[in-house]
C-alpha cells in the first residue's frame, strides 16, 4: 500500500451521521469511497442527546422509518425552567406529530449509525473500523489522502472528507480549524436508565411508540450556560446535561457531579424513580454557531458535520445538519467529478450549497445568541428564580389581593435588577434569536 | 433510584484498554505551577487526578470525549490523541 495502489475517489474520515450520508449518496452515484472508522464498529464511539429528524434523514435515507432501528417517535417537546425547588414548565402536543413519516424519532446513536452503515455497505462502498486517521496526506499543499495508523496505512483519494467528529484532528492538521476555546465547547454527560415501557408511557402520558422531549434549564445547568434534558428511548430514559467548558472550570464542577445534581432535583428525581442505569456517556458539543464555523474546504478537503462545528444550540439540533452537510458535500464531490477538478475553487461549491441551505441560514439567524447568553448569567439564575418566584405568588390563595401580589412581585424584581437593565437585557436576548 | 459512584458507573461501559496511554503530559513541571489544574475537574470520567505532587492519568477509563484537551488548551500541556483503533470506549447504546 505505500505506492498509489491504494486509490479510492472519495475517503471518507468517522462513520456518524455526517460521513454516512456523504459516503451513502456518493456510492450510490457509482463512486468508489471508503469509509474509514476508528470505533470496532460505526456508531460503537458516536454519542448524542437522542433525536434525529426526519425530512433531513429521509433526505439522505428515503423510508428509512420502515426498518432504522428507531426508539419512539416524538409527540411531545416539554421545556422546564428550574430552581432549586420548583419548576415552571411549558410544552406542546400536537397529533400532525404522531402521523407518519412522523416529525423526530429517539435512538441510539450505536445502533442507528451501525444501520446507517449497513445501507452504506450494501451500496457499494468500503468501511473500514478499527482505524484511526493520523495526519493527512499532503503534496504540494493538496490533500491526497489519509496516513492511518495501521502499518502501511496510507490511502489515498481525489477527494477527503472530515467527517471526524467535534475533535476533528484532521480539519486542525490541514489548518482549516484551530483549538476550540473553552467558551466555544461545552461538555455533556448523559446516562442511559431503563425503565419498564409501561412506566414510561404513565409518567409521559404516551402510548405505543409515542415518545416525549424535555429540555431543562437554568438550575438544570446549575446556573451554568448550558441545558439538561430527558428522552423517552423503548424502555429507557436518556437523561444528560451540558455546561460550557469555560464555566465549569471557572466553578470547578465535574460534570458527572452535574448529572447528579440534575438527577436528585425533586422535579425530576420521580421521572427516574425504579430505573437503572445502563451507561455512561460524554461527548463535547461546539457552541461557537456561526463564529466557531470554520472554512469548510481546501484543496482536496471537505468538512461536514459537528468538524464543522454545525450545530444549532438554540433547537437542540445536530443531527440533522450532520447528515443535510454530509449529502450536500457529497453533492459537491460528484460537481467536482463532472469535471475532475479538486482544487479548492471547485469544492467551494460545497459552501455555496451550505450557505443556500438551512444551515447556514439557522446558524446566520443564531449567532450572536451564544456570545450574549454567555455574558447574561441572569438568564440562567435571576430570571428563572423572578419567574417561578412570581408564579408562586400568584398561583397561591391566601387572602392576599392579587395587585398586592403583583406591586410585591415587581418590587423584589426591581431590588435584584433595575427596570432599564431588565428592559435591555429581554430586547437583546429577543434580537438575539429573533 | 439507587445512586451509584463514577467508578460503578464506568463499570457498566464497555472498554478494550491500549496497552499504552494515548494521553500524556508534555512537562509535568508546568502542571505543578498550574493553579486551576482544570483536568482535575473538566473530565466526566477523572482520567486526571492529583498524586503526590503530579497528574496521574488514569487512560483506561477514558471516554475520548475531548474535555481535558479544550480546558488545557491555554497551557497547551496536554498531549491528545485517540486511542489506536478499535482501542478504548464500546458504547452498546450511544
Amino acid at each position: 500500500m505505500s505506492s498509489r495502489s491504494e486509490k479510492f475517489d472519495v475517503i471518507v474520515v468517522g462513520a456518524g451521521p455526517a460521513g454516512l450520508s456523504a459516503a451513502y449518496v456518493l456510492a450510490q452515484a457509482g463512486v468508489n469511497v471508503a469509509v474509514i472508522e476508528r470505533g470496532d464498529f460505526p456508531g460503537s464511539k458516536n454519542v448524542m442527546g437522542g433525536v434525529i429528524y426526519s425530512q433531513p434523514a429521509a433526505e439522505v435515507f428515503p423510508h428509512f422509518w420502515r426498518e432504522a432501528p428507531l426508539e419512539r417517535h416524538i409527540i411531545e417537546t416539554q421545556a422546564w425552567v428550574l430552581t432549586e425547588k420548583a419548576a415552571f414548565k411549558a410544552a406542546h402536543r400536537h397529533e400532525a406529530f404522531d402521523q407518519k413519516p412522523y416529525n423526530a424519532f429517539t435512538v441510539f446513536r450505536a445502533r442507528f449509525d451501525e444501520w446507517m452503515a449497513g445501507k452504506v455497505r450494501e451500496a457499494g462502498a468500503l468501511i473500514i473500523p478499527e482505524t484511526v486517521v493520523e495526519s493527512a496526506i499532503k503534496d504540494d499543499g493538496k490533500v491526497v489522502g489519509v496516513r492511518t495508523g495501521r502499518p502501511d496505512g496510507d490511502l489515498y483519494a481525489d477527494v477527503v472528507i472530515a467527517a471526524d467528529g467535534v475533535n476533528s484532528l484532521l480539519a486542525q492538521d490541514v489548518g482549516l480549524r484551530g483549538e476550540i476555546p473553552p467558551d466555544h465547547a461545552a461538555i455533556a454527560v448523559k446516562e442511559i436508565i431503563a425503565l419498564p415501557r409501561e412506566t414510561i408511557d404513565d409518567r409521559f402520558n404516551l402510548t405505543g411508540d409515542q415518545g416525549a422531549t424535555i429540555e431543562l434549564y437554568a438550575d438544570a445547568s446549575w446556573g451554568m450556560m448550558g441545558t439538561a434534558w430527558i428522552y423517552t428511548n423503548s424502555d429507557s430514559l436518556s437523561i444528560g446535561v451540558g455546561a460550557v467548558i469555560s464555566q465549569l472550570v471557572e466553578r470547578g464542577i465535574q460534570p458527572n457531579d452535574l448529572l447528579e445534581h440534575l438527577k436528585s432535583h425533586p422535579m425530576v428525581m420521580p421521572l427516574l424513580e425504579g430505573g437503572e442505569t445502563r451507561e455512561y456517556l460524554a461527548h463535547l458539543i461546539p457552541e461557537g454557531g456561526l463564529h466557531g464555523m470554520p472554512k469548510l474546504y481546501t484543496d482536496g478537503m471537505l468538512v461536514v458535520g459537528d468538524a464543522a462545528m454545525l450545530i444549532n444550540s438554540m433547537h437542540r439540533e445536530g443531527s440533522n445538519l450532520a447528515m443535510t452537510s454530509g449529502k450536500l458535500a457529497a453533492e459537491a464531490v460528484l460537481h467536482a467529478r463532472q469535471r475532475s477538478d479538486f482544487s479548492a475553487r471547485s469544492l467551494s461549491y460545497y459552501e455555496k450549497l451550505i450557505r443556500d441551505s438551512y444551515i447556514y441560514k439557522d446558524l446566520y439567524k443564531y449567532r450572536n445568541m451564544g456570545r450574549f447568553f454567555e455574558t447574561h448569567p441572569e438568564f440562567f439564575t435571576l430570571y428563572p428564580e423572578l419567574l417561578n418566584e412570581a408564579a408562586r405568588a400568584m398561583l397561591t390563595v391566601d387572602g392576599i389581593p392579587k395587585r398586592k401580589k403583583q406591586r410585591s412581585i415587581f418590587w423584589s424584581a426591581l431590588k435584584r435588577r433595575s427596570l432599564w437593565r431588565m428592559a435591555i437585557d429581554f430586547f437583546k436576548a429577543w434580537r438575539s434569536v429573533a | 433510584m439507587k445512586k451509584l459512584s463514577l467508578e460503578q458507573k464506568l463499570y457498566l461501559n464497555g472498554f478494550r484498554p491500549d496497552t499504552e496511554p494515548h494521553l500524556a503530559i508534555k512537562d509535568p513541571a508546568k502542571c505543578r505551577d498550574c493553579k486551576r489544574k482544570q483536568c482535575t475537574t473538566i473530565c466526566p470520567v477523572n482520567t486526571y487526578r492529583w498524586e503526590n505532587d503530579r497528574i496521574t492519568i488514569f487512560f483506561e477509563g477514558c471516554v475520548e470525549c475531548g474535555a481535558c484537551r479544550i480546558a488545557c488548551a491555554e497551557c497547551g500541556n496536554l498531549e491528545w490523541r485517540y486511542p489506536r483503533g478499535g482501542f478504548g470506549v464500546n458504547y452498546r447504546n450511544g
